[in-house]
């Protein structure tokens, strides 16, 4: 009997590889489209500013090689534009999905970033980066894997300041029940649909304590819908120096819009960079992808004259929009080819410590397409 | 108490007027008493693991006979009406008369009807810059090695202004208030530091592409005092790529001043860089040139009082306190024996993953004076 028992566990033991490895190539298999899902997307594609063109320029010649189900709605906005023009937005309620390089934010022009622009008008309230830790790429921090919910569409962001009398001036920070709840639902939603087990809250209720304390109470009644996932709370300064000294202790994270840009691209920071972080908006109707942290740098002049600038990042994010189109096994193959090429470290951009072009970083990746 | 106020509100006019008539404001102008060479300075030791680490220092500034005399208070039991705080009155004016100060940690009891001991001090004493050298302790290995800035936070206004309301069921808004004057007084106190510890450079961190009008003013205060000052480098980092930079590559910055919340955060994430808040120095400067140094991290009443308490952010905080003095060669002696202490690895208290006891570690400081 014990003898028995231990053959079938040696076989268990020993087919357990087997099996899982089995069920990654196939994953494939098992999502079953409806007739008619194979036929090409139309996607809104905005250039952008800066190294925007270079990117975007890179993940058109992918898809393209890849043959994959997508066709791109091309839209030239640059950042110093009054706003955004009617048909991009026209295009991208149509198409309900954007791809987007980055959009200049002139400092202190008196013209409201076309980003926030963009997203206002699309209501696109969440807006989420991973920043995790790609294999190959040396890093100061190992296992970090974080994905940062950030509300995109009030807060410090409201636009509202002015000033009371000459040199004092005031700036309105808005928080509400609706898009606190709103924002915690996602983020939990997200949790469970990824098999994510920790939501964390970053806040700072103990300062502001109406404003913060809404967004925390939000969370925490949202929470306990949830008890599959564990939720706790940090606040910002605190959760800023966790994430310096032990980021791998850090799951989900859920902020209220400034702290969310700030944890974002700390985190992003000690994953390697600003230049391989995936990420991208999205709200009830529609969703648009861009690089991850860092929507309004674009990058210096040097990079795009040189044309070195690092197209992992959008080229992970497009990976992320062929899942969010519902093309997995696209999406699957892209994010393996770029894996690939960063595990090889023989074509990297200078941001990962290489010497490439961005043309030679995207023929890598289309020479490791399967 | 009416009379009190209106001599120390005649007294802080007369400090605004004297500092904006010269062009290095009052930060150095002391009286030394001329009976005894003697510096008097007012120490709170502070609650939980503060009396043992406060001793430490004592002991240490005793070996390297740092010509200072320590005028001792301790937080008050009840609350002291004139300051709506545990805080008497008599340590207030005590910092204020002294004009330099070491801090404890202190914890502010819960309870409703009295001011934070933080806050209390704050507003009360003015201080309206914190200041915190970060730097990366030899011999003690964290992720990041090449760390060497100071952060300077405004301390007063922006976003911790405590104003919010509810304006209607489920909306809430909180003001952040940016002033001409406060910005000026912390840029102005930025680059003075920068000058006076021969630092090259200041970058003003700032989100002023999103909130223009409040840091936009930030930055042009900046800019203006940037003018007075051309030996120093001055530029303008936007507090997301500040974030990234600071964990890719720290060693790019070098002095950062900033509004409240933004340093509140950055000077943080600097501590966990060097290792956290036990081992951070940081220093509040006041109105009329008063310096408050402090350690900044908690109380720990779970290893009060069992000698296990390391001393390190205490004593780096005196130290910077003996800079504010420019007893510059007491300081240095100190904050050498420290470092050397720490990177022999022989004697390191707990949290530094030693198992020495707080006065062992004294001890072993003490010798390396």
């Amino acid at each position: 009997m014990s003898r028995r028992s231990f053959s079938i566990l040696k076989r268990l033991i020993t087919h357990r590889p087997n099996t899982s490895h089995l069920l990654s190539s196939q994953r494939s298999v098992t999502y079953m489209p409806r007739p008619g899902d194979g036929a090409p997307r139309p996607v809104t594609l905005i250039p952008g500013d800066g190294i925007g063109p270079l990117v975007t320029g890179a993940v058109e010649q992918v898809m393209e090689a890849m043959h994959a189900p997508v066709h791109f709605e091309k839209y030239e906005v640059h950042g110093d534009m009054k706003q955004v023009p009617q048909e991009v937005l026209d295009s991208i309620r149509k198409n309900k999905v954007c791809l987007k390089g980055g959009l200049m934010t002139p400092v202190g022009g008196g013209v409201s970033s076309l980003n926030m622009q963009l997203r206002k008008e699309l209501d696109l309230y969440a807006s989420l980066v991973n920043c995790f830790n790609l294999p190959g790429l040396p890093t100061r921090h190992e296992n970090v894997d974080i994905v940062v919910i950030r509300e995109n569409t009030e807060g410090e962001y409201s636009g509202l300041e002015h000033e009371v009398v000459p040199g004092v001036v005031e700036s309105l920070k808005v928080i509400t029940k609706f898009c606190s709840e709103r924002i915690a639902k996602y983020a939990f939603e997200y949790a469970y649909l990824n098999g994510r087990k920790k939501v964390t809250a970053v806040h700072k209720a103990n300062i502001m304590k109406l404003a913060d304390g809404l967004f925390l109470e939000s969370c925490r009644e949202v929470a306990t819908k949830y008890p599959g996932i564990k939720y706790n709370e940090i606040i910002v300064d605190n959760c800023c120096m966790q994430l310096v000294s032990k980021p791998e202790q850090f799951d989900v994270m859920v902020t209220p819009n400034l702290y969310g840009n700030l944890v974002a691209n700390t985190a992003a920071g000690i994953a390697g960079g600003t230049g391989v972080m995936p990420g991208g908006n999205a709200g009830a109707g529609y969703a648009v992808f861009e690089q991850g942290a860092s929507a309004g740098n674009v990058g210096n002049t040097n990079l795009v004259e040189r044309k070195r600038a690092n197209p992992i990042a959008l080229l992970l994010s497009s990976a992320m929009m062929l899942r969010h189109l519902q093309f997995p096994s696209f999406a699957d193959r892209l994010e393996t080819a770029v894996k690939h090429v960063i595990a090889d470290g023989k074509y990297r951009t200078k941001d990962l410590g290489g010497d490439s072009t961005t043309q030679q970083v995207v023929d890598a990746v289309i020479a490791a397409l399967d | 108490m009416a009379s009190q106020i209106v001599r120390r509100l005649a007294r802080s006019r007369l400090d605004g007027i004297l500092s904006s008539s010269s062009p290095n404001p009052s930060f150095f102008n002391r009286s030394f008493s001329s009976e005894s060479n003697l510096i008097r300075a007012t120490l709170f030791p502070g609650d939980g693991i503060g009396p043992e680490i406060a001793e430490s220092v004592k002991q240490v500034f005793r070996t390297a006979d740092v010509p200072i005399e320590w005028e001792e208070h301790y937080v008050g039991t009840e609350i002291d009406p004139r300051t709506q705080s545990f805080l008497t009155w008599e340590s207030l004016e005590s910092v204020r008369q002294n004009k330099v100060g070491l801090k404890g940690p202190m914890a502010t009891p819960i309870g409703k009807g009295h001011r934070s001991l933080n806050l209390t001090l704050r507003k009360e004493l003015n201080l309206y810059a914190n200041v915190r050298p970060c730097y990366s302790l030899p011999g003690y290995k964290t992720k990041y090695d090449d760390v060497n800035l100071v952060t300077i936070r405004e301390n007063t206004e922006g976003e911790y202004s405590g104003l919010e309301h509810q304006v209607v069921r489920g909306v809430v808004e909180s003001l952040k208030i940016i002033t001409r004057q406060a910005s000026l007084r912390v840029a102005e106190y930025a680059f003075y530091y920068a000058k006076a510890h021969g630092r090259e450079r200041v970058s003003a961190i700032h989100k002023a592409n999103i909130m223009q009008k409040t840091d936009g003013l930030f930055l042009k205060c900046c800019r203006e005092v940037a003018e007075k000052y051309p030996e120093i480098v001055y530029e303008e980092v936007v507090i997301d790529n500040c974030c990234m930079m600071l964990v890719k590559n720290p060693a790019l910055f070098d002095v950062l001043v900033m509004p409240n919340l933004y340093g509140d955060i950055i000077s943080d994430l600097c501590a966990g860089l060097i290792g956290g808040l036990g081992l951070t120095p940081s220093c509040n400067i006041g109105e009329g040139g008063i310096a408050l140094a402090e350690a900044v991290h908690g109380s720990a009443p779970d290893i009060a009082g069992k000698n296990l308490a390391n001393p390190t952010a205490l004593l780096l905080s005196a130290v910077t306190m003996l800079r504010h003095l420019e007893l510059h060669d007491k300081a240095d002696r100190i904050q050498d024996a420290v470092l050397k202490t720490i990177a022999e690895g022989k004697y390191r208290t707990g949290d530094l993953g030693g198992n020495s006891k707080t006065t062992e570690f004294t001890k072993a400081i003490c010798d390396h004076l």
